[in-house]
């Protein structure tokens, strides 16, 4: 299952949706929210998504996760809005019958959904300058404090 | 010519100023769709790492845009 929300990640309730008997392992991945990013000081983050397309991108990858590397359940959350130092931004969940689909298929959700999903993070500096994520190259005004936000920011 | 509306997300929104408007356009496909609003979404590059997305459904820059289409403009992802 695939989950947009404006609301804090409940950790514990989603590791219980998971719970399966013939399950006898769980990985989950948890993206935090960090201070710094290419050498800037960070003082929060904001997400959009669009959560139509959000959801059944993220879904296509769980079943895509799933071909690979068989897994009993999986789930995935991704935090919007304004979200401060420490947050979980993203979080991930695979429970299956053992270790190793478990681990791998969490790193193929979390990787692909990096890339692929309708989601966009704006970074506000400490200085109160702030900047779309991955978007320097296609401003419209290359010099001004628009065309120069971070390259990246991974929450991991 | 077509008329489309057109979404804009992120970046693209604030550099438009609008989040959607509705355009009468002579476009063939979602790179022409790109293309043709560019001064409006400030990109300097055409597809590249951008994403399209025509009637809720993910697409290619060669897919053709019909009258009526509703296509949204993604600037690069960025999530986790």
């Amino acid at each position: 299952m695939v989950t947009i929300t404006d609301k804090p990640i409940n950790i514990a309730k989603l590791r219980e949706s998971l719970f399966e008997p013939s399950a006898g392992g769980y990985t989950a991945f948890e993206g935090w929210v960090r201070n710094h990013n290419e050498g800037r000081e960070v003082e929060r983050l904001e997400y959009e998504a669009y959560e139509p397309l959000a959801v059944s991108e993220g879904e296509t990858i769980i079943a895509e996760a799933k071909e690979l590397y068989p897994f009993e359940k999986a789930s995935f959350v991704h935090r919007v809005g304004l979200l401060e130092i420490g947050e979980c931004a993203v979080w991930v969940g695979v429970a299956a019958r053992h270790r190793d689909e478990a681990f791998k298929a969490c790193r193929y959700i979390i990787d692909e959904l990096k890339v692929r999903l309708p989601v966009w993070k704006k970074e506000h500096y400490v200085d109160g300058d702030s900047g779309w994520v991955n978007c320097e190259r296609c401003s419209r005004s290359e010099g001004s404090s628009m065309s120069n936000p971070a390259a990246s920011h991974d929450t991991d | 010519m077509k008329t489309l509306t057109v979404r804009y997300f992120a970046l693209f929104r604030e550099n438009a100023g609008v989040s959607e408007e509705t355009l009468t356009l002579d476009a063939v496909t979602a790179a022409d769709v790109f293309a043709m609003t560019r001064d409006r979404h400030g990109s300097h590059e055409p597809a590249g790492h951008c994403k399209v997305a025509i009637n809720d459904e993910m697409a290619d820059w060669q897919s053709p845009v019909n009258d009526g289409d509703t296509v949204l403009l993604f600037p690069p992802v960025a999530g986790g």
